[in-house]
């Protein structure tokens, strides 16, 4: 039986994946911005077998209450096994690129309270000596793309901090996954129209939970997305500026 | 992304999906919607052409469930697969399947679906102790037979039409074990199909016979009569889930690989699959309730021209109205590549428009070519000369006329549809735009 935290518990994918712990009849500590929501959550994964479920209700961008949270979490399933970071937002590309303080709000989001949150957890789980980090972040930030750069740019940053992160806690035994998933059929997504390449939370869920279990380092769901992403890496800029994409 | 079952007819739609049972409607200006679950219905009465749907499959929580009394309480967005595979371990199973447990519980409700115990259970609808529904306007009703009874029965097999179903709360039966008691029975004719039918429905929970539909002559009507019910204790105490095998079908087939050839050839080869007249023994429920659910996107065996589903129901005692019926099918030379017949039983519905009713139920499915829909329409007059009438859930062709006289009750209905609420069946059952 694992002592799971799910951080941004809302989103569909973290949704799925709690699930997926609740089958395994695991001890979750869920945290949000809605409280109505987690308990909506919280409800349903108990009677999918989860051995206890306790809600935290936070807006993640206030960083001054993340010790708190993770204290609070910490002692109430004494010590962390597994954590996933899951929150995050889209924001509006067009809205980014005349006003900064839209894009702010979006690298406050995906990125800065995620590295709050990653310095306190990894500070916690150096000392415990195990367990699992594992962060959705997104294969918009292998490359930066005029449709949506500040998006990338915020998962960009998120990847990169990870990799560093995954190098100091290596010695101690701590695995740190990145996520990176491509499309998927999400609330924040509901705008797009929808394609061959979609997929849906509940295939990312199973990827995650198979990426913990295998250690994996760096998890691209589905996983032809790698493949998608390593020719789009290696595109000579001079084409790719050019590329609608 | 979002199309009915048979896929046919083609729609241009968009989708306001709902993500929490607290969220109001999401209402667009100027059009209307209709809730889409897992999109399981035939023809139309999942699709808003013009319009917009409300995907509901976020709504997938579970509120409650006491294992001690098989009360379960959830979204309507979860579907049937979702509670067996939380029910079965604990020794309970749905009171009433369709044929497939890929729908929600929402459109269970609102197309007030049957299954094979229907002579002994009913349909969905006599199963559900209670459901909020939530209209465009923000109200929102807990429905059930004591409380808003009009809106219970009317949003009960009311297609969609009456507001968004929220949650729900059922009854589950207890069962003993994962298996199914089986007994199969080759019949010759649809004499021996009634006869059947009159000695293993009293025996028996589950019945259903498949029909050669090629059949004709002195074999109108053969089939295999398949009988079922909850395996007892002495089949043992093992309620672990079946494995799920999923094949899936990732391309549609070409149009020529159902013709009335190959058809012809799967009846003849089915009917005789088994030699012996009678077999019995055990199966575990998945193969036994939704043997096609292992096949996944079997309607792309169809190919793009997509499948039309025709259901009826017609009384059984004139037994000559199904004969017609059967010898219309026969001698039209156009087989059905699955045909299931059903004698249905007189335990009412709650549904004020449901198609259930005592009498004998015949689906039948076909790929979709012009010879098809005259065929349909040749049936439709004997369906309805005979007091009959066609399950919406699984139409696309019906028209007005006969929707009318086939649900007198549609004009009283009327008065509980939401109002910002309408669908691609609606309005052609109706008469506002031509089928």
């Amino acid at each position: 039986m694992s002592k799971v935290c799910i951080i941004g518990a809302t989103s569909a994918i973290a949704q799925e994946t709690a699930k997926l712990y609740a089958g395994r009849k695991d001890s979750l500590f869920i945290v949000g911005r809605d409280d109505a929501r987690l308990t909506a959550i919280a409800e349903d994964l108990k009677i999918r077998g989860a051995a206890s479920v306790n809600q935290y209700a936070l807006d993640l961008t206030d960083i001054s209450r993340h010790e708190d949270m993770i204290d609070t979490a910490w002692s109430t399933l004494s010590g962390i096994d597994i954590v996933l970071i899951a929150h995050g937002v889209l924001g509006q590309q067009d809205v980014c690129e005349k006003d900064y303080s839209e894009a702010a709000r979006v690298f406050d989001a995906n990125f800065a309270s995620a590295a709050s949150l990653l310095t306190i957890l990894a500070n916690r789980f150096e000392v415990q000596k195990s367990g699992t980090i594992a962060v959705i972040s997104s294969v918009a930030g292998d490359r930066g793309r005029k449709s949506n750069y500040i998006y990338g740019a915020s998962k960009a940053a998120k990847s990169t901090f990870l990799d560093g992160l995954r190098g100091r806690l290596q010695k101690s035994g701590v695995q740190v996954l990145t996520i990176k998933p491509g499309f998927v059929d999400t609330p924040m997504t509901k705008e797009f129209k929808k394609g061959l390449l979609w997929a849906k939370p509940e295939g990312i869920a199973g990827g995650i939970v198979k990426a913990i279990d295998k250690k994996k380092d760096i998890a691209y769901l589905p996983f032809f997305w790698y493949w998608i992403m390593f020719i789009i890496r290696h595109i000579p800029e001079k084409i790719f500026k050019k590329l609608s994409i | 992304m979002y199309y009915s079952w048979g896929r046919y007819p083609k729609v241009s739609q968009k989708s306001s999906p709902i993500f929490w049972r607290g969220d109001s409607i999401p209402i667009i200006k100027g059009v209307s919607l209709i809730p889409h679950g897992l999109g399981r219905s035939y023809g139309d009465i999942c699709l808003n052409d013009g319009n917009y749907i409300i995907p509901t499959r976020a709504l997938n929580h579970f509120i409650d469930f006491n294992p001690e009394n098989g009360r379960l309480t959830c979204e309507a967005g979860v579907s049937l697969a979702e509670i067996i595979a939380l029910a079965v371990p604990h020794g309970w199973f749905l009171p009433v399947t369709p044929g497939t447990k890929f729908v929600t519980v929402g459109g269970a409700i609102a197309n007030d679906v049957h299954g094979k115990n229907h002579h002994i259970a009913g349909t969905f609808g006599n199963h559900v102790l209670d459901f909020e529904l939530l209209r465009s306007n923000g109200e929102r009703f807990n429905c059930s037979l004591e409380s808003n009874p009009d809106l219970f029965k009317a949003a009960i097999g009311g297609m969609g039409l009456t507001g968004l179903i929220t949650k729900a709360s059922i009854q589950l039966i207890p069962i003993q074990n994962n298996l199914i008691q089986t007994e199969t029975i080759k019949f010759k004719n649809l004499d021996a199909f009634f006869e059947l039918s009159a000695t293993y429905g009293k025996k028996y929970a589950y019945t259903v016979a498949w029909i050669d539909s090629m059949a004709s002559g002195k074999s109108l009507g053969r089939g295999h009569f398949i009988a079922g019910k909850h395996a007892g204790e002495e089949f043992g105490n093992n309620l672990q889930a079946p494995p799920e095998k999923a094949i899936p079908v990732p391309i549609d087939f070409p149009e020529f690989v159902l013709n009335n050839l190959s058809i012809k050839a799967f009846n003849l080869l089915y009917y005789n699959k088994q030699l012996k007249k009678r077999s019995s023994g055990s199966t575990d429920f998945n193969t036994f309730f939704y043997p096609l659910d292992s096949i996944m996107d079997w309607n792309k065996v169809y190919g793009k021209r997509g499948m039309l589903q025709y259901q009826c129901l017609v009384p059984y005692e004139d037994r000559e109205v199904i004969r017609s019926i059967l010898k219309t099918i026969s001698d039209s030379g156009q087989g059905s590549f699955l045909a299931v017949m059903k004698i249905m039983g007189d335990i009412p519905s709650p549904g004020m428009i449901s198609f259930s009713g005592p009498g004998i139920t015949l689906a039948l499915d076909f790929p979709v070519t012009k010879k098809v829909f005259s065929l349909f329409l040749t049936l439709d007059k004997i369906v309805r000369a005979a007091g009959g009438r066609l399950y919406s859930a699984k139409d696309a062709c019906m028209s007005a006329d006969d929707f009318k006289a086939y649900y007198p009750a549609w004009k009283e209905f009327e008065k509980y549809i939401d109002p910002k609420f309408s669908s691609s069946f609606w309005r052609r059952v109706t008469g506002e735009v031509k089928s």
